[in-house]
Formats: structure tokens, sequence, C-alpha cells
């Protein structure tokens, strides 16, 4: 008996060194362990790349199912897995973490947070996923909290209050690791929230610094806010962030302001609503923003995932941010500086007519809602959403999914008061917003291809119903991507041909990730209520 | 150092007990179901089918206490799974469109949480136990409280609220008589002959997930396994190693471990 014990505990003790931590240079260099998949993105530059190349554009025909989780949940599956070493880590929506092996799916833990009763959110119970650093585990949840776990184990470390729900506030994005903090933002812009952006701790789960999207008294842009109406005015966080090592910035989008769809009560620009904010990573800081849509009346958030990418630009390299904004436009940006380089709309846009020498958009009068109703383009939803994008190193073309649509946007009567007297309940809109007229034959979806140096389109793969899929790439120049209609598919990333195509039932509301064990690549997608997992037959 | 390692790899008495009844039993599709996924499915299912009516705790019908597997007579698990199934005519009990498999489940739930629940008090000084707990006993070896020690045996932090002291006790010096389903070993020996054994996680026709002895979540697929089973626990008997004073000592500081509040 002795001699077993001692065995036991010699291997217990040993357990410390055998284990692989994932560290934070691990995280910076994780584009150099292509089998593993450890940030929301894939790597801290958002580009959504697998460096794996089993799979081919000649073998993907070859992709056959490996196993499927089904969540025990029937909010949307939004969440993007991390893989560390073949343990598969994810979300059941709303904010339960599972443990699953990666080859079988086979579940080893399930964490089971129960988010507080007054938890709300604007659109859907969700949550896109998680971060890990050394053996822990970090998500953010619909009551607003901030959670630690040890990954091997699914004990709760820590658990952090980042923001009060009872005022509307929650967590719906993946955290971002820096050094040796864990970042977060806070969404429900809708609900009048004064979003905020917060940093903390990693082994004590203590706030290191926090920035509000909307600046308080004092503060330069708070005057961009007519009366006390920056208190409510939304700006929420609800998307991971970017980080430039380089630089030492990170880079996060903002939503729109509150209430949505009715500027008189906040006149202004309503900075830094529908903006990119680049903060010291240590600080917190402001270094420099652009608001893409400034006074925005038909709810473009700009809440998609900032993409860093180094390219050609002008005959010279740059380090530049890319971004598909929800208001039709897509931009490069300049990301040391915040620098507008270029603007261009990709879908059809009628509420701008182009930008000044600045880059601040040049606005058609009377788009905005309206009583009568008015033709918008794009429509509210945009022509894209929080779906995140993807870069290819390889192909050096910009890779995003998004609709073809309009929407025919009426302004009528107020908005029902809200019952228990919360008078944030009402800013979603103090008016109300009737009708989303999709006009004939407009809306559709696509995935298309870019030049990140002309911003023109290479190919377009375009799909009948519109999509709330991301978009990977491979460095075989492989692109995945689904849809509304339940299909997730394989794309040439050169040309746009398709290659392979699954069913799966149901709709695609995730980015799909790559990883490998043992030699074997495999592809995730969440579709429906479940994960899917695929590799080569 | 003599390893002295803490009880409660038997957490969860009579939930054993049913596993034994279920082993030796006619032996359905869903007796191997006892694995820690699985009590944490019938909870699932507990609370979402049967929580509305008997509470959280299933004791809101009068006269049954389902958390503490008070019925109105007592129950086997077959009959059990009947009434989940099919209801009780001429009472609110309804039916329901639960698999035979999922409302064994439930009952391997309802089972491990009545196992748990009690009130006996330990005797000794829990001061005095939690130094034999990270001294002389070496607990921290295999087992966690309150964030420290290892995590080969079961987490004891909030063992108090979840054991009695006459349970941990008898984990203490007779620790092979019973195994909680979520604390039961596992022993696998791929081809080439490597064994590894951990904490069983769960497991079913094709594959085996454990937690092993050097805290990695590990996968087998059974195809690729020489043999694979239920292995003893690890935890020694401890009688004669410690001094009964001690004994309960250690038993009073794990009744006193009722978890901890995150910061």
């Amino acid at each position: 008996m002795t001699r077993r014990i001692l065995v036991l505990l010699a291997l217990a003790a040993a357990s410390a060194t055998l284990h692989a931590q994932v560290t934070f240079d691990r995280l910076l260099r994780a584009p150099a362990e292509p089998h593993n998949w450890l940030t929301y993105s894939g790597d801290v530059m958002n580009q959504r790349y697998s460096r794996l190349t089993q799979i081919t554009p000649a073998n993907a025909r070859n992709l056959e199912l490996q196993w499927v989780w089904q969540a025990r949940s029937l909010e949307k599956f939004e969440a993007t897995a991390l893989v560390v070493d073949g343990i598969l880590y994810t979300v059941q929506a709303p904010n339960d973490v599972v443990a699953l092996d990666a080859v079988t799916g086979r579940p080893f833990w399930t964490y089971s947070h129960t988010p507080a009763g007054n938890a709300r959110t604007c659109c859907g119970r969700v949550n896109r996923g998680l971060a890990i650093l050394g053996n822990t585990l970090f998500m953010g949840t619909i009551d607003a909290k901030l959670l630690a776990l040890d990954a091997r184990t699914g004990e709760l470390l820590w658990n952090t209050t980042v923001a009060d729900s009872g005022e509307r506030y929650s967590i719906t994005h993946a955290p971002l690791i820096i050094k040796d903090k864990v970042i977060v933002g806070t969404a429900g812009g809708d609900l009048g929230i004064r979003a905020l952006i917060a940093a903390y701790d990693v082994k004590t789960g203590k706030e290191a610094w926090r920035f509000y999207t909307i600046p308080g008294p004092g503060e330069p842009g708070n005057d961009s806010w007519s009366g006390d109406s920056w208190k409510t005015g939304g700006a929420g966080v609800w998307n991971i962030g970017a980080y430039d090592p380089e630089t030492n910035l990170t880079f996060w989008g903002t939503g729109n302001p509150a209430p949505d769809w009715d500027g008189r009560q906040r006149l202004g620009d309503n900075l830094y609503s529908n903006s990119v904010v680049a903060l010291d990573a240590d600080t917190g800081r402001l270094k420099w923003h652009y608001q893409f849509t400034p006074h925005d009346e038909l709810d473009y958030d700009s809440t998609q995932v900032p993409l860093l990418a180094d390219i050609q630009w002008q005959g010279a390299p740059r380090k530049v941010m890319l971004w598909a904004n929800r208001n039709g436009v897509m931009y490069v940006l300049d990301r040391r500086t915040g620098e507008f380089l270029k603007g261009k709309p990709y879908v059809k846009v009628n509420w701008m007519d182009g930008f000044d020498e600045k880059g601040r958009p040049r606005r058609v009068p009377g788009k905005l809602p309206t009583p009568e109703g008015t033709l918008i383009q794009p429509h509210v939803h945009g022509a894209t959403n929080w779906q995140p994008p993807s870069f290819s190193p390889s192909t050096g073309w910009y890779y995003q999914a998004h609709f073809e649509n309009s929407a025919t946007v009426v302004v009528e009567g107020e908005f029902p008061r809200a019952a228990r007297g919360n008078p944030r309940e009402t800013t979603m809109g103090q008016t109300n917003l009737l009708n989303f007229y999709n006009n004939d034959g407009e809306a559709y979806g696509v995935v298309r291809a870019y030049d990140p140096a002309t911003l023109e389109a290479k190919w377009e793969f375009k799909m009948s119903d519109i999509t709330w899929a991301g978009v990977m790439t491979t460095a075989t120049d492989v692109l995945f991507s689904g849809g509304k209609e339940g299909y997730f598919f394989a794309l040439d990333a050169r040309t746009g041909s398709l290659l392979w195509r699954a069913a799966l039932g149901g709709q695609v509301n995730s980015g799909p990730m790559s990883y490998a064990v043992d030699g074997k690549q495999y592809v995730t997608v969440a579709a429906g209520n479940a994960l899917f997992a695929f590799g080569l037959r | 150092m003599k390893a002295f390692v803490i009880a409660t790899l038997c957490a969860f008495t009579a939930a054993v007990g049913w596993s034994a009844r279920s082993a030796v039993a006619a032996a359905p599709a869903w007796g191997q179901h006892e694995t820690a996924a699985d009590i944490e499915d019938g909870g699932r299912s507990f609370r979402n089918n049967c929580a509305n009516c008997h509470g959280p705790d299933g004791d809101l019908v009068a006269g049954i206490d389902l958390g503490r597997a008070q019925f109105r007579r007592p129950m086997t698990d077959a009959e059990l799974i009947g009434i989940i199934r099919n209801g009780i005519p001429g009472t609110p009990m309804p039916r329901s469109s639960l698999s035979e498999e999922q409302a064994a489940r439930i009952v391997a739930y309802l089972r491990s949480a009545a196992a748990s629940k009690g009130s006996a008090t330990a005797t000794g000084d829990a001061g005095r136990g939690k130094t034999v707990f990270h001294g002389k006993g070496a607990c921290v070896s295999c087992h966690r409280a309150e964030g420290i020690g290892a995590r080969v045996g079961p987490d004891l932090t909030a063992i108090g609220r979840a054991r009695r002291a006459v349970e941990l006790e008898r984990s203490l010096v007779d620790p092979q008589a019973e195994v909680a389903p979520t604390n039961r070993f596992y022993r696998v020996v791929g081809r080439d002959g490597v064994v590894t054994t951990g904490r069983l996680l769960n497991q079913d026709t094709f594959s085996v997930q454990l937690f092993d002895s050097k805290e990695q979540l590990r996968s087998f697929l059974k195809a690729d396994l020489r043999e694979h089973g239920f292995a003893p626990t690890p935890m020694p008997s401890y009688r004669g190693t410690l001094t009964p004073q001690e004994t309960a000592d250690v038993v009073s500081f794990l009744v006193s471990l009722k978890g901890r509040t995150a910061p």
C-alpha cells in the first residue's frame, strides 16, 4: 500500500512540470503551434487563419463528420472553441463551460454558471467564447461577471463583478488576455448602459484599469452628448478586441448610441459610440479613436472583430487594421496612429456618399427613420454584424461574410413603458421601430474576398439567405464558412469555388476553427445547438 | 513521508449501493451510466422536469423529500424510474416523455444527492485536524482544500456540506468500502503496456475519459486498450496511521469545510 501511494505522490508532484502551461508568449506566438487554437480568432491579431495543411482544395471533398457534441441549451450557439493540446473548451450558452476530448467530443467536465435573475440581453443569452492563460480559463457572463476556472477540473477560482446586471450590463464576448491581465467589455448598449472596457489581474480578478466608452464630465468628448444623455448613451462592447504587441495597444469596437433610432435627445457625435478605440494595454488610457458612424440613428454598431494585418500599402509595408463595418463601409486604418487610409462601401449604401479629408463620413440628408418610412441601405441588421472575418497571409486577402440588403425604417409612436419602473428599459426606443422591410430580391448573404490594398472584391460566393457565420482560411487556401440555411462549406480561397459542403440542420451562428491531434486535422463549427467536428476520411 | 490521503474518494455512500445493485441486476443498457457526467446530466434533467413541482431540493411535496430519498414508502430504482416515466394515476404526478435512460440518470442524481445529506458532528478539534491534514497526514498530496493541494483526489473544500462526520471517518479508516460514482478510479493499459490510472470522468461504448494521476485530462479509445476497468481507490486506510484523536481532529476539520466564497 505504502509503495503505491508513494508512486502516486511522485506522479502528482511531477504533474506541475508535465502540464503544458499556456503562457502569454504562447498566445503571442500562437501561429507557431497550429495544432492548438488558443484564442477566439486563433491569434491576438484576429486573423482566424490556420496554418495546418492536411486539408487542401484537392482533398476537401473527403471531409466527413468525426463527432457531434449536442449542447443542452436552446440558446444560439455562437462560441468559437479553444483547443489546448487535445482538450477542447467551449461554452454552452448562456454560461456553462465544457471541456471535451477533441478527438471524440466526449465531455471531461462541465462548469455551470447560473446567471442572476435580473440578467438581460438585448439579442439572446449568448456567449462567444473563452480565453485561457496558464491553467486558467476565463469567461464573461450575461450577468456581467468575469469568471476564472481551473482548466483541469472546472473549479471556480474567482468570480468578479464587472458591472451591475440590474442596470442591464452583460458580457457576451470572449475575453482577451494581454500579459497578466484579462480584458472584457460590457454589452447592453441598446438598454441604456454607459459601457466600459476593463482589465483584471489574471490571478486575483482585481480590477487593474477601466475605460468608459462614453467620456464623463470634464473628459474630452463628453461635450459630444447633449444634456445628461451620456449617462445612458450605450456604446456597448460585445465582441473581442485585438492586441498589437509592437505598440502595446489594444483595439475594441463599440456599439450604437442609445436610444438607438432617435438621436434628438442625444445631439452631437456621441463619442465614442460606433468607434474603434485604441487603448494602452497597461493603463487603459485612450491613445486614438476613429468614429465610423457619428451620431448614429440606424443602429450601426461597430462591434465587429478588429482585424490586424501587415500589408503592402501604396508600395510600402504598412501595419493596418481592416474593418468591414455594419454600416456597409469597409475601412483601412493605420493601427499605430488611427489614421484613416481608405473607406469604401462594400454593399449598397445610401446613408452616406463619401468622406471629408479626415475620414468623416458625409451624411445624406433625410436618411433617417421617419413616421412615413425611409429606405435605408444597408439594413438595420447591417451589412455585417458580429461574425468574425479572416485574413490570409497566403493570399494576402481579407475575407468577410456579409449581407446585401436594405430596410424601410419606420418610426412611430412611443415605446411601451417598462415594467418595474426601470427608466432604462425605454431607451431602446423612445421611438418604436415597427418594421424592417426587406425589399424583394435585395436580401442575400455572401462570402467575399477583398484585396485590402484596394478594397476591390476578388470573388464572391453567394447564398440564398443571409449569413451570421464567421470565416476561417487556411495555409492551403481553403476557406470555411456557413450560413443561416444550415450549410457548412469549404471554398477555394483563391477562386471562391465550392469544394465541399455539409447540411448541418441548424443555422451556423459561429466562426469555424481548426486544430490537430495526433497528426489529424479537424475543423469545427457550431450550428443549431451543436458543435460539429470534421476531418478527412 | 507517510502518506495520509484523505477520505472522500468514498463520498456519496448510498449512491454506491445503488451502483452495486445495478451491476448485479439485469444490467440494462443504462446500468453503466454512473459517471460524474451522467449524474450531472440527471441533475439537469431533475431541474428541468421535476423541480417545478418538487422544488429545487425535492422537498416541496408533502411527505416526500426526494433529496433525502424519503418517499411515502421505500422505492427501488426500477420503481422510481417507472414513476418518473409513467406518473401516478389519480395524483398530480404526470407521465413524462423521458426515456428509461434519462429517468435512470435522474434516479442516480437523487440517490447521489440523498447520500450527501447529513448532520452528524465530529468531536475532534478542527484546528488540530487542519495541522494534521497539512502536516503528518500529507493529505494535500492528493487532495485539495481551500485552494491548497493536489487535484488527483476530490476537492474537499466544501466536503463539510456534503458528508457527515461518520461517513468521513469511515472513509478514513476503510476507504475501499464505498466509493462514489463521481470519484471512482479507473485503470487503462495501452497496447504498449503503458498503464494509466485516474478518476473516471466519463465513458461510453467506445471511449473513456480520465483525470489522471498527473493531473491531466486524458481520453482513450477502448479499441486501443489492452485492458481497462475500475481500479481500487489509491486512498489508503488510515487505521493505525493516525491516533483515534488525530482521526477525530481531521474529521472535525473536514466537517468544518463548507466551501469558500470566490473573491
